[in-house]
């Protein structure tokens, strides 16, 4: 193997301290005693009385339930409408207002989330005067102005699955006497279940997170996580902050090790299968 | 039904099909016979496989009809025709077994399970994939995985089965060996086969007929032979095989032979005469390498001057291929121009091989050339 030069171990050090060293910084201080976020306390430290305080704070526990369920349902209805979208832009072909559909899709990726978000709540009270629907602002309109902009991601991360897709699949089970809808059903979706999933979670993380267009369509007693945790520190950082934001971390990385170690193991298993397979060429 | 093995089975007539300006078929009449393998030969870009997806129902012609046992199938999406089609990628689904890959078309026609189970069986035992049910295609072989497209494809038993470059995607050995078995099968379930291909040996070995396609039209229809010995077009004698191609005029106009004067060749062709031409008519002398006899001394008795004989040029070897079964001569005759010449290699160790730059003479039976007007 090639000696890596002073220069890629400098690079690479400076990146890892660049990206990482301030969460390092906030799960130590999260076991800090003190109350003072910036004074570590070394007689009493490490203690784990934040995460204790944590469970017992309604507010923060309704918060981030409020945020799951946000997350799971615009996740899943922006994976069911960026799944439609993604299918007409990847398969229609040149049909009337295809430029317009995917411009519409990709705007909210572009767009600034302030305006986004402005433009949302202007529609939402519109909508309130002509139809009586929403019925003001709170978790409705949240969850419908989420939708809107993880739609956008999903139905990218699916376009482009189907673009590498191979249609011939598609025709063999239509030819074989399976209706557009089966095929959709036995064929397309299981293929495409991956990059829907990916989808999933790359909406339910955005949603998770976002705090400008939730600030907008929120209203009172519908405070996300992001929402309560910014008020919080708006008056200051207390180590409670910390503790949640450590136990984040924690089920975020949780969750990338499984992917990783199972997209591992699949991606061996497969050359394992290959290799037996080019042994057993008859 | 009475069966006519001669009558049209697929039926398809003045099939054209237009992407844009771009002409793919064009004005296509067919005759298919029941239980035949029809090969459908062609170049890239020829429309022989847009024909192919039209017979299928995965393009909508743009004129013309296909009659499949009588029944019209403009109408027909593809998943009602009674066709199936082995895709060149072989379109096996990957996230199934090769048991539920061959089980699915039967799924879709509410077949039971123990009858599709026992059906799915048969095929497999047929393409002798008996005991591969439970893998999935990534975990098979390429020649594995044409074998179970093949009994994908058959499982329902289609009216007709379209095969679009069944042996592509196998290498040499496996290809030959695979040809023979397609064959086999195909006799065994009767099922009528249009097969796509780019190769000629592979249509000529697979096909009882050939249908050779040129920028979207037939160029000639027939048994291999027929399309090998009598090319009916300088395109088709140039695309089936190699040939030795002369233009010239014709000079005597007899009842059962022709004589044309060849400058290109340096000699008087006397051919037998199956095509109609009048004297002075342009014409084009197509003689395969390997109906050429190449010798050190000039046939028949006497040593006639070059340029005045009939049937016989001389000429110098500039290269010889030596491929094993047989040999490759390229020849430059006296007018300039290169012939190319094989001969079989009968005797191991000739004693006297014919070397390169050595003076020689080729010469031809008046059946051999054949006489191409267009």
């Amino acid at each position: 193997m090639k000696a890596h030069s002073l220069f890629a171990r400098t690079a690479l050090v400076l990146g890892l301290v660049f990206l990482y060293l301030p969460i390092l910084s906030m799960i130590v201080f999260s076991f800090n005693n003190s109350r003072l976020v910036t004074v570590w306390d070394a007689a009493h430290s490490p203690t784990l009385k934040w995460y204790v305080a944590l469970l017992s704070n309604e507010q923060i526990l309704r918060a981030a339930w409020l945020s799951i369920r946000i997350a799971v349902i615009s996740a899943s209805a922006a994976v069911v409408l960026g799944t439609l979208a993604g299918m007409a832009l990847a398969r229609l072909g040149a049909f009337r207002g295809r430029m317009l559909l995917a411009g519409m899709t990709a705007a909210p990726i572009v767009m600034p989330e302030v305006i986004t978000g402005l433009s949302l709540l202007l529609l939402f009270v519109a909508l309130e005067q002509l139809i009586g629907w929403p019925k003001g602002v709170g978790a409705v309109t949240i969850t419908l102005a989420h939708i809107t902009f993880c739609m956008a991601y999903v139905t990218v991360v699916v376009q482009s699955r189907l673009a590498g897709f191979d249609e011939s699949l598609e025709e063999a089970a239509m030819d074989l006497g399976a209706r557009p809808l089966r095929v959709f059903l036995r064929i397309t979706l299981p293929l495409i279940l991956p990059a829907i999933a990916s989808g999933w979670l790359l909406a339910f993380t955005l949603s998770w997170d976002d705090l400008v267009i939730t600030q907008f369509v929120a209203g009172p007693g519908s405070s996300t996580l992001p929402m309560v945790i910014f008020s919080k520190v708006r008056f200051g950082v207390t180590p409670d902050v910390n503790a949640l934001a450590t136990i984040m971390v924690l089920l975020v990385a949780t969750g990338i090790a499984i992917s990783t170690v199972w997209m591992r193991a699949r991606q061996k298993r497969r050359a394992r299968d290959l290799q037996l397979a080019a042994a057993a060429n008859l | 039904m009475k069966l006519d093995p001669d009558s049209a089975y697929v039926r398809i007539a003045n099939l054209t099909k237009r992407f844009g300006d771009f002409v793919a078929v064009d004005d296509v009449s067919l005759d298919i016979r029941r239980g035949e393998i029809f090969c459908l030969l062609g170049g890239s870009g020829s429309g022989k496989t847009t024909l192919l997806r039209m017979l299928a129902g995965f393009e909508s012609p743009s004129a013309g009809t296909i009659r499949i046992d009588g029944a019209d199938m403009s109408a027909i999406p593809p998943y009602e025709r009674p066709v199936n089609m082995m895709f060149q990628s072989y379109a096996l689904f990957p996230h199934m077994s090769v048991e539920r890959n061959v089980a699915f078309g039967l799924e879709q026609e509410g077949v039971g399970r123990e009858q599709i189970r026992r059906q799915v069986g048969e095929i497999l035992d047929i393409v002798k994939m008996g005991g591969f049910g439970a893998r999935k295609p990534h975990q098979l072989s390429g020649g594995q995985r044409q074998r179970v497209a093949l009994a994908r494809a058959l499982v329902k038993r289609p009216k007709l089965l379209l095969l679009d470059e069944p042996l592509a995607a196998l290498d040499k050995k496996l290809r030959e060996h695979t040809q023979f078995e397609l064959i086999n099968i195909q006799q065994r379930l009767g099922v009528t086969f249009i097969v796509v291909t780019h190769d000629q040996e592979e249509a000529m070995t697979l096909g009882t007929r050939l249908g050779v396609m040129n920028h979207g039209k037939i160029a000639q229809i027939g048994t291999p032979s027929d399309i090998y010995e009598s090319p009916a077009t300088r395109f088709v004698a140039d695309f089936i095989g190699s040939v030795n191609m002369f233009e010239g005029r014709v000079s005597d106009d007899g009842a059962d032979y022709l004589r044309i004067q060849c400058g290109e060749l340096g000699c008087t062709v006397r051919a037998e005469r199956t095509v109609s031409c009048t004297r002075g008519a342009t014409v084009w002398t197509a003689i395969r390498p390997e109906k050429i006899n190449i010798s050190r001394q000039p046939f028949g008795a006497g040593a006639p001057q070059a340029g005045s004989a009939e049937n016989l040029v001389r000429g110098t070897v500039r290269e010889i291929a030596y491929m094993g079964d047989m040999s490759i001569y390229l020849v430059q005759i006296d007018s300039g121009r290169m012939m190319r010449v094989t001969l079989p290699n009968i005797m191991r160790g000739a004693e006297r091989p014919i070397a390169r730059e050595e003076s020689v003479w080729l010469s031809w039976h008046g059946s051999s050339p054949v006489i191409l007007t267009e």
